[in-house]
């Protein structure tokens, strides 16, 4: 069973939101980094892009396969996780802590608009 | 078996050889004519060995592999067919091997008559009217048959259908091979069975479509059965049909991607037609198409003249030339060997054979496997691991364990469909013997993961090679022989 967090907001695309202020915080779920294996290369945007609601803003690559990253917000990336660029497999030891890129987002109403932990589970469990 | 892993590097001696060549009499060295700007600087370093370093090392090496004359190797998508031996003593033919590309015409008129017999075999096998056969290989038939496409609309001067369809589930070279033609591409949606979703297609369908690209049976092996209303759908908006011919191995003798409604399609020789590929290759990827696109396909080509002779000729209109003369001829050779040996009436059963054979295995295994896609598959199914989740034991364990039991695994991980996946193609040319086999091995593994499952995790066990750290390999490979020895 994977682990899911009660106070973060999920994509069924398995990434999951932590907003503070007005910066989100977005990284892959421990079900996403499961199922994938052994991740080693995370493709990130660079500081400064704009991402998304909904659209690929990077990629993971495991020795299984390569998958897209959908950003579940919209808005300028103001910082990605460095310690990913050496390190691509602290995402397998902790998906939550090890986030990938922090966004100022520009409508805060498309978070609400996610899964609660409830439904992602639900989501987990098909 | 002893391990053995020596680069022929490693076997250098300073001055052993193989060969001992009379005194020169001369006193003339022939390098020393050269002009010293065409004379290298240092030395080339070759290996120095004897016949038999070199005999001994190569043969142990090919004793390391594991290739369709060793076993039995299901690997989805991949068409791993045995390889006639009569194909490749056909292809040594000095008559045909001691030639050379810049010859004269009158010269070389056998290899142009099976240049021009075998593209005519292969349009008729396909149902359309011209076949080039310059392509090297499957991608690069898929870039010409798209750059096809591409000059069909532009000759048409309908330069803004510059997108292609592409179901989610198609090969990863479809899409790829779409972006280097310059072409755009758009996503359309599978149903759970893989098959185009027909109500997600429509909307898609607009001036601007330049075509789609399909494979059929899908990548999950199944038929897809609303392609008749596929190919309406999309002539009617303009577009054109392309058939990736990577699954054309069932549909032999059966159906013809031509009667389908398809336009453009390539052929993997190296895998419908019996030829070596997986490092033995190498490829080709012949690229048919239906008469209106004739002219564009790649120059030079191969006519018949009224007289029975053979000429190289190119059209004006032909998109240009995507490879050195003719492609790769010597494997023109075995699979024009293969389709004369097999004659029309045996070709016929390939299709109906490579099905029966999976479908054996199949519902043989489904008891023990998850089968996500029931019903009846092509040539070839997919699997999402093993039925019981609860061991912990993946689809990289049991692919791993196969190898324990003398059989290559099967394709793991693709379709991306599901997260387990096992993408089993036996192809027609495996005894019952050799499927009960296998079949019984897949029940032991299953039956090793529920009262033994860390033995599986940690399979292979009797490999010369021990389970293989992939993370690292991917993350730190070592390239060269420098890398590793810091030389």
């Amino acid at each position: 069973m994977s682990k899911i967090l009660d106070d973060l907001r999920y994509a069924d695309s398995h990434e999951w939101v932590k907003l503070e202020g007005d910066i989100a915080t977005v990284g892959i779920t421990d079900y996403a980094q499961h199922a994938l294996g052994n991740i080693v290369y995370v493709d990130m945007p660079e500081v400064g892009d704009e991402v998304t609601a909904g659209e690929e803003f990077g990629a993971v690559e495991s020795v299984k396969a390569a998958s897209d990253l959908i950003s579940p917000v919209s808005g300028e990336v103001v910082e990605i996780n460095e310690d990913l660029e050496d390190s691509p497999e602290l995402v397998n030891e902790d998906a939550f802590a090890n986030w990938i890129m922090k966004v100022k987002v520009s409508d805060a109403a498309e978070i609400e608009a996610l899964l609660d932990a409830a439904a992602y589970a639900k989501i987990c469990e098909e | 078996m002893k391990y053995y892993d020596k680069l022929i590097f490693e076997l250098s001696r300073p001055g052993r050889k193989g060969y001992e060549l009379p005194a020169n009499e001369y006193g003339k060295d022939s390098l020393s004519d050269l002009p010293a700007d065409l004379t290298r600087g240092e030395k080339a370093e070759l290996p120095e060995v004897s016949e038999l370093d070199v005999v001994r090392h190569y043969t142990n090496l090919s004793m390391k592999n594991f290739g369709v004359d060793t076993g039995f190797y299901p690997l989805g998508s991949c068409t791993m067919k045995y390889n006639p031996k009569i194909n490749e003593e056909v292809a040594a033919m000095p008559a045909f091997t001691r030639l050379h590309p810049l010859q004269d015409e009158q010269s070389v008129q056998g290899a142009l008559e099976l240049y021009y017999n075998l593209q005519k075999a292969l349009a008729n096998i396909a149902g359309l009217y011209e076949f080039t056969l310059n392509p090297y290989a499957g991608a690069h038939g898929e870039l010409t048959g798209l750059m096809v496409m591409r000059q069909y609309h532009i000759a048409n001067g309908d330069t803004k259908r510059t997108k292609v369809i592409v179901p989610n589930s198609a090969h990863g070279t479809n899409p790829a091979s779409a972006m280097v033609a310059g072409l755009e591409v758009v996503e359309v949606k599978s149903k759970p069975n893989g098959s185009i979703d027909v109500e997600d297609l429509k909307p898609l369908l607009d001036d601007t479509v330049a075509g789609i690209m399909m494979t059929n049976p899908n990548t999950l092996g199944m038929f897809e059965t609303e392609i008749m209303e596929i190919a309406k759908l999309v002539h009617e908006a303009g577009g054109l049909l392309y058939y990736d011919g990577a699954n054309l191995n069932p549909l032999l003798g059966k159906v013809r991607p031509g009667d389908m409604g398809f336009d453009i399609m390539h052929i993997n020789l190296h895998k419908t037609f019996s030829t070596p590929h997986g490092g033995g290759g190498p490829g080709s990827g012949p690229v048919g198409v239906v008469e209106k696109l004739a002219r564009f396909l790649p120059n030079p080509k191969v006519k018949k003249n009224e007289d029975g002779s053979f000429t190289i000729t190119g059209s004006e209109e032909s998109l240009g030339s995507i490879s050195s003369f003719l492609g790769n001829f010597g494997v023109m050779m075995k699979a024009y060997a293969y389709i004369l040996t097999l004659g029309k009436e045996n070709l016929k059963n390939v299709g109906p054979l490579a099905t029966l054979n999976a479908n054996y295995i199949k519902e043989s295994l489904k008891d023990d496997y998850l089968l996500p896609i029931d019903g009846v598959c092509k040539h070839e199914f997919v699997f999402d691991g093993l039925k019981d989740k609860s061991t912990g034991v993946t689809t990289l364990n049991v692919a791993k364990r196969l190898l324990d039991y003398g059989f290559h695994a099967p394709t793991i991980y693709f379709p991306l469909l599901f997260h387990e996946s096992m993408m089993i193609e036996p192809t027609e040319t495996e005894s019952k013997e050799t499927l009960d086999e296998f079949i019984e091995v897949m029940h032991k593994v299953a039956a090793e993961s529920r009262e033994t499952p860390e033995e599986v995790k940690n399979a292979p066990l009797t490999t010369i090679v021990r389970k293989l750290d992939e993370t690292t390999a991917a993350k730190n490979p070592i390239l060269t022989y420098r890398h590793l020895t810091g030389k």
